[in-house]
């Protein structure tokens, strides 16, 4: 794995982009308001200033306090987890092409999910029982992948885990795949589960911000290590960089921040793949530019695409995962067809 | 392989015809013979225990056409069993193959076909047929079912891949990177696998479930009308894919390595990766996704052959016997019939965990 020396230098390398970030905060806080000032519902800027300032419990006062702020919070929280998690897979395996469904999270979730509806009297498709559920699915498959993926002679190496994370997922996915061609009642649940969005579980947050901030702080504490790994994990132990710690603690954070996001919105792992991408290609490789860039771009991107998919199917609306997917493909296509890619 | 001396094991000989020549590598040629010996145990198993139990000389002398066997066990035999046979050896061969193709140009032992997008649009195709079309209660059926779906896979399968290779091409640089294209890929594979999501949540959950079972790979009701054309479309494939044996372990270098031995990168990149294309829209079409063949067999070719890449060969009798077995063992042996896919995903789990306990090397 060779490192492409220039690329570590950003466009415009030595001065911090400042600039940048002010930027980005403001484009986070306009994707913000959009996704209040738009919903199924149209709503005029009066309304919103009036919702917003002077409430009295109309019903555009209830449509932009009640069902679109806690979306909107929801959006920002998952859009910042997953960039900041998909960062940290790319990084710490140093392999492009991971994401944040790196250490099973996703397939483990889903199987929880999916053994959930299986319980009687349908306890456990629930909003609430299927946050847990997810959850506590997401938890138990990174902790497994974890310890087959360090269970080998050197120790976890972004190859084995990569490998480990490969089969676990697999494992669940089949399984998975076991209970829904058996019960059409799991895989009615899980088709809609698994589109991904943010709309429902917004009113979960509260209980999982004290997780998203510990797993932010882990990512920020990670950021110098994960700039030595760059270089290797042999450069980077001669650097003095204690790489079996590094590495436990940007698992650590991406498992957290993933765990949360799968909670929050389902899966969007398309977000968590694409976004490092584009936030590398406007930074560079420098991690210290790189993980406040996936949180703020992860954040907006999905603001925007919530909100697009709120407009463009009125009154419905099309599910995040779907917009994403939609407008990320030919997006992430771009950015890989640029002339300089920068690599890892 | 005059160019590079020192790529040889150990015990290899070099067999020369004038210009051409082949190196034979004789732990890969036992470990061939060996997978070759377990793919015919499979293929007689299959053929004996798929359904009503038949013994072994009267599958072979329904193949000697014996005037003494009832018709109805050589029916049972020529008609029904050897195209499922025959269908899962193809579909496993060819996808092994294409794997191996795309890890070891991708230089990642994670980029299977999947990765190409190949195998997302071939079920994008067919679960838009089985949504659009189904009959609300019992799926699709008929015509749609029949012609319907596999044209509509080959068509997304052929299309998506098109579609990555147009979007990696650049002139400027010398055709094609291989991580742009594994990107270029990827976004397409994500697109196509989230539209099916979205497609599943469409109709009835009777089609989503039949959808399901295709999505999985599934070789129930095979025929030799279904057979007969992917057999034909594989057999130069695979042919072609041995004869790039020595472009593949070249491939395995960086770039300017890969160059500096004498090989064509503007030209062999994109005949594997059209090659992986086509194997793996072949395999799809036939038998669906059927996970984890791509991915397991040619590191299990790579690993147990102890080379730097999978020796095409022996890719191809591994993926065979893979499935073949595979087939058995999920759609007859178990007490619950299951499509094939399922059980090669929860079988090859713990081998890919057992491979990664046994792993020392650090890159494909």
């Amino acid at each position: 794995m060779s490192v492409n020396v220039s690329a570590l230098r950003a466009p415009g390398a030595g001065k911090a982009p400042v600039a940048g970030f002010v930027l980005g905060v403001l484009v986070v806080v306009g994707s913000l308001a959009l996704s209040l000032a738009f919903g199924g519902r149209p709503t005029s800027f009066e309304e919103l200033v009036h919702a917003v300032f002077v409430p009295d419990g109309s019903v555009a006062d209830i449509a932009i306090r009640e069902l679109r702020w806690p979306r909107t919070l929801n959006a920002l929280a998952v859009g910042a987890c997953v960039g900041v998690a998909g960062c940290l897979a790319q990084g710490q395996t140093r392999n492009p092409i991971a994401d944040p469904g790196l250490l099973g999270i996703y397939p483990g979730a889903a199987l929880a999910i999916v053994a959930g509806s299986l319980l009687p009297d349908g306890s456990g498709t629930g909003t609430y029982a299927q946050a847990g559920l997810a959850f506590a699915g997401a938890v138990i498959a990174c902790a497994l992948v974890v310890t087959v993926g360090s269970a080998t002679r050197h120790g976890a190496t972004p190859l084995t885990l990569v490998l480990a994370g490969a089969a676990v997922s697999a494992l669940a996915g089949g399984v998975v795949s076991l209970i829904v061609l058996s019960s059409d009642a799991a895989l009615d649940t899980l088709r809609f589960w698994q589109l991904g969005s943010v709309a429902a579980r917004g009113a979960l947050l509260p209980q999982l911000v004290p997780l998203i901030i510990v797993g932010l702080v882990l990512a920020v504490a990670n950021i110098g290590p994960l700039n030595a790994l760059a270089l290797g994990d042999d450069t980077a132990r001669s650097l003095g960089v204690s790489v079996a710690r590094a590495r436990i603690l940007g698992l650590a954070a991406l498992a957290v921040l993933a765990a949360a996001s799968v909670t929050l919105a389902g899966p969007l792992a398309f977000a968590g793949l694409l976004v490092p991408h584009a936030v590398r290609g406007l930074v560079g490789a420098d991690y210290r530019w790189q993980i406040p860039g996936s949180a703020l771009f992860g954040a907006s991107l999905l603001l925007l695409t919530d909100t697009a998919g709120r407009v463009i199917a009125r009154p419905g609306e099309l599910p995040v995962g779907v917009v994403l997917a939609v407008v990320g493909a030919p997006f992430f296509i771009y950015l890989a067809r640029r002339r300089r890619l920068v690599t890892l | 392989m005059s160019g590079a001396p020192g790529l040889l094991a150990p015990g290899s000989r070099v067999i020369r015809v004038r210009t051409a020549s082949l190196v034979l590598l004789p732990r890969i040629a036992w470990l061939s013979l060996a997978a070759l010996v377990l793919l015919l145990a499979a293929v007689a198993g299959h053929l004996m225990l798929a359904g009503r139990p038949v013994e072994l000389s009267q599958v072979i002398a329904a193949f000697l056409d014996d005037p003494a066997l009832p018709r109805s066990v050589r029916l049972t035999v020529l008609e029904f069993r050897l195209p499922r046979t025959i269908a899962g050896a193809v579909a496993g061969a060819c996808l092994a193959v294409a794997g191996g193709l795309t890890q070891t140009v991708a230089r990642n032992p994670l980029a299977t076909p999947e990765v190409l997008g190949v195998t997302a649009g071939a079920s994008t195709g067919a679960v838009a047929v089985l949504v659009l079309a189904g009959a609300g209660h019992g799926g699709a059926s008929g015509l749609a079912a029949a012609i319907g779906m596999p044209v509509a896979a080959a068509v997304g399968a052929l299309g998506t891949g098109t579609a990555v290779f147009l979007l990696t091409y650049r002139r400027a640089q010398q055709g094609f990177d291989s991580m742009r294209l594994v990107l270029v890929g990827l976004g397409a594979a994500g697109l196509a696998s989230s539209i099916t999501t979205w497609l599943l949540t469409l109709g009835d959950v009777t089609n989503a479930s039949q959808a399901l079972t295709w999505m999985m790979g599934s070789l129930n009701g095979k025929d030799w009308g279904a057979v007969v054309p992917a057999l034909l479309a594989s057999v130069p494939l695979l042919a072609v894919a041995g004869a790039c044996g020595r472009w593949l372990l070249i491939s395995a270098f960086d770039d300017d390595t890969a160059r500096s031995l004498g090989l064509p990168l503007g030209r062999s990149r994109p005949l594997l990766l059209v090659l992986a294309v086509l194997l793996a829209a072949v395999g799809t079409v036939l038998a669906g996704p059927v996970a984890f063949v791509a991915l397991l067999c040619p590191l299990a070719a790579r690993f147990a052959g102890r080379t730097v890449v999978p020796s095409p060969g022996l890719t191809a009798l591994l993926g065979a016997a893979f499935v073949v077995l595979s087939d058995l063992v999920a759609g007859f042996l178990l007490p619950h019939a299951l499509p094939v896919g399922v059980f090669t995903t929860v079988l090859g789990a713990p081998v890919l965990i057992a491979l990664v306990f046994r792993s020392q090397r650090r890159t494909p």
